[in-house]
């Protein structure tokens, strides 16, 4: 659990599709649906596969690895108290170069956030939410 | 030649602009009913001829200031009779209406029709969060839910992302994006209803604070209360008014990407390529036959993404291009977002740029009128998965 922002999340409002990847985090995956016929990864998460149209669409636990597509550091304090600054990143899941998630950076000096940054994640629980975030992998150098 | 696309059937035979401020003293609907009521009295039509209505992207009934005004208050505001009417905000970018009623022309719904966008934002932001994208405490739904938790309270933390992108692809550096922004405020000190006027450097750009990396704050628009109008008429009622016919040349309306805020596919140069293609596959005009652009610019990284992406120049040429800016100034080979932009003159929405253009076509800006009686105006809307973008031309 990361304690780097200690502000309250806007958080989603779960569907049938996002309940996986919202709250496998409790048990410690990151899941994303995967076509079971063909095996592509489909996110943001709906049962039909776009490569091959199966409906066979199922969450899967991936292993949290990722790499930052591209991110900014936040100066601007939008609201009181909102600890500032903090790493807005899209995420590119290590298994499919076509799933992004949005996410902070965290455990991490925000100047040292980089493009091609190799993250992994982590989870923060809020209510029903565990919230994946994404810290540096140990291998990143710079 | 290219085929008789219904666009070309089509002109802009009226303007109208409200009084634009950083606190408006009328409602948003009255500020709608002055920019509808001149656009109507400038394409020397009546109340009674118009005939179709469409805005960008309709009532938002919040208080947020971005979409203060409907189509149904407008419609009963002015008593209007319509044969056609509809708002669109799933569409390519905030010119969407204006492609919406070409069809409709095209169709016979509608001869003349109001094409409005009106927001209240300054009025709205001095009331905590009214236009916040989320909020602590408030489930969200929709494709922002995968934003939601990360603290993307303001567009300009999202947009960032992109620009960062572009950033690390082009090489772009800072003082040469400043070049936008100081041509922004030089063109505003030409215009009357400019917001801000003070000439600025590249010191004073440098020196602004940083909002989100690597957008400052002279790269983000100014908020304000104001509405801007148009008549889009059938191009046979427009020879009919008073003005030279300034008609739609070309539009670019598609998606071809992943129209996610996420998942788009090319976060350098997001959805514009695409739109522009279309654009130029529907007209014998060339980029070099444009003479001036009134380019989107709800950050100043949206106008660099459009000179490449119209062809202007080379992709990620644009630093070289603005060069020490003299290109994309007033007297340029390549005048760009002549008013000031959203940036100075404020943030209309793409709109002020449509009424600029029409000023520029027809000869009537004033002190800032582009040299040359420009024929050939580019003008398009970005932002993430959204784009479009269209040609005014006249003879």
């Amino acid at each position: 659990m990361s304690k780097d922002i200690e502000f309250p999340r806007p958080l989603p409002a779960l569907t049938v599709d996002s309940t996986a990847f919202w709250r496998d985090g409790a048990r410690g995956v990151l899941s994303i649906y995967r076509c079971q016929e063909c095996s592509y990864y489909v996110h943001p998460p709906v049962e039909f596969c776009p490569r091959c149209e199966s409906r066979k669409v199922a969450a899967e636990a991936v292993s949290g690895h990722a790499h930052v597509v591209t991110f900014t550091v936040n100066h601007k304090q939008w609201m009181p108290g909102l600890p500032v600054p903090y790493v807005l990143a899209l995420v590119a899941i290590d298994e499919q170069e076509d799933v992004r998630l949005a996410t902070n950076i965290v455990d991490c000096p925000p100047e040292n956030v980089h493009i091609g940054m190799k993250v992994t994640v982590r989870f923060e629980p809020h209510d029903d939410v565990w919230v994946p975030l994404f810290a540096p992998r140990s291998e990143n150098v710079r | 030649m290219c085929a008789e696309y219904a666009e070309k059937k089509t002109a802009i035979t009226g303007i109208g602009q409200s009084a634009i401020s950083r606190g408006a003293d009328k409602s948003a609907l009255g500020l709608t009913v002055d920019a509808a009521m001149e656009a109507i009295a400038d394409a020397g039509l009546r109340r009674e001829d118009i005939d179709g209505v469409a805005t960008w992207p309709g009532g938002d009934n919040n208080a947020s200031g971005f979409s203060p005004v409907g189509i149904p208050e407008l419609q009963d505001a002015l008593r209007l009779k319509l044969g056609w009417y509809s708002n669109c905000g799933e569409t390519a970018g905030q010119y969407g209406p204006i492609f919406n009623a070409i069809g409709a022309i095209a169709a016979g719904y509608a001869r003349h029709v109001l094409i409005f966008r009106s927001v209240y934002e300054a009025t709205a932001r001095k009331s905590a969060f009214a236009n916040a994208l989320s909020r602590p405490n408030e489930r969200q739904h929709g494709p922002f839910t995968w934003y939601a938790p990360y603290h993307v309270y303001a567009a300009a933390t999202q947009q960032a992302l992109f620009f960062q992108r572009y950033v690390h692809e082009s090489g772009i550096r800072p003082e040469q994006v400043a070049r936008i922004a100081i041509n922004a405020r030089r063109n505003a000190a030409l215009n009357p209803k400019a917001i801000y006027t003070t000439p600025i450097t590249v010191e004073d750009y440098l020196a602004a604070p940083i909002i989100a990396t690597p957008l400052r704050l002279l790269d983000c628009d100014v908020p304000i209360d104001g509405s801007t109008a148009m008549i889009l008429s059938h191009i046979d009622a427009a020879r009919e008014g008073p003005h030279p016919v300034t008609w739609i040349e070309a539009v670019g309306t598609n998606m071809q990407y992943r129209n996610s805020w996420t998942q788009l596919d090319a976060l350098a140069t997001q959805a514009q390529p695409h739109v522009a293609k279309m654009m130029w596959s529907r007209t014998d005009l060339q980029p070099k036959d444009v003479d001036v652009a009134e380019l989107y610019d709800g950050f100043s990284f949206h106008t660099i993404n459009w000179l490449e992406n119209f062809g202007f120049c080379g992709r990620y040429e644009a630093a070289d291009f603005i060069g020490d800016g003299s290109r994309i100034a007033l007297e340029g080979e390549l005048p760009v977002n002549t008013h000031g932009g959203s940036l100075s003159a404020g943030r209309t929405h793409a709109y002020g740029q449509v009424h600029e253009a029409v000023l520029q076509l027809r000869g009537l800006a004033g002190r800032r009128q582009v040299a040359g009686g420009p024929k050939v105006a580019a003008l398009s809307t970005a932002g993430g998965p959204l784009a479009g973008c269209f040609l005014l031309a006249r003879d």
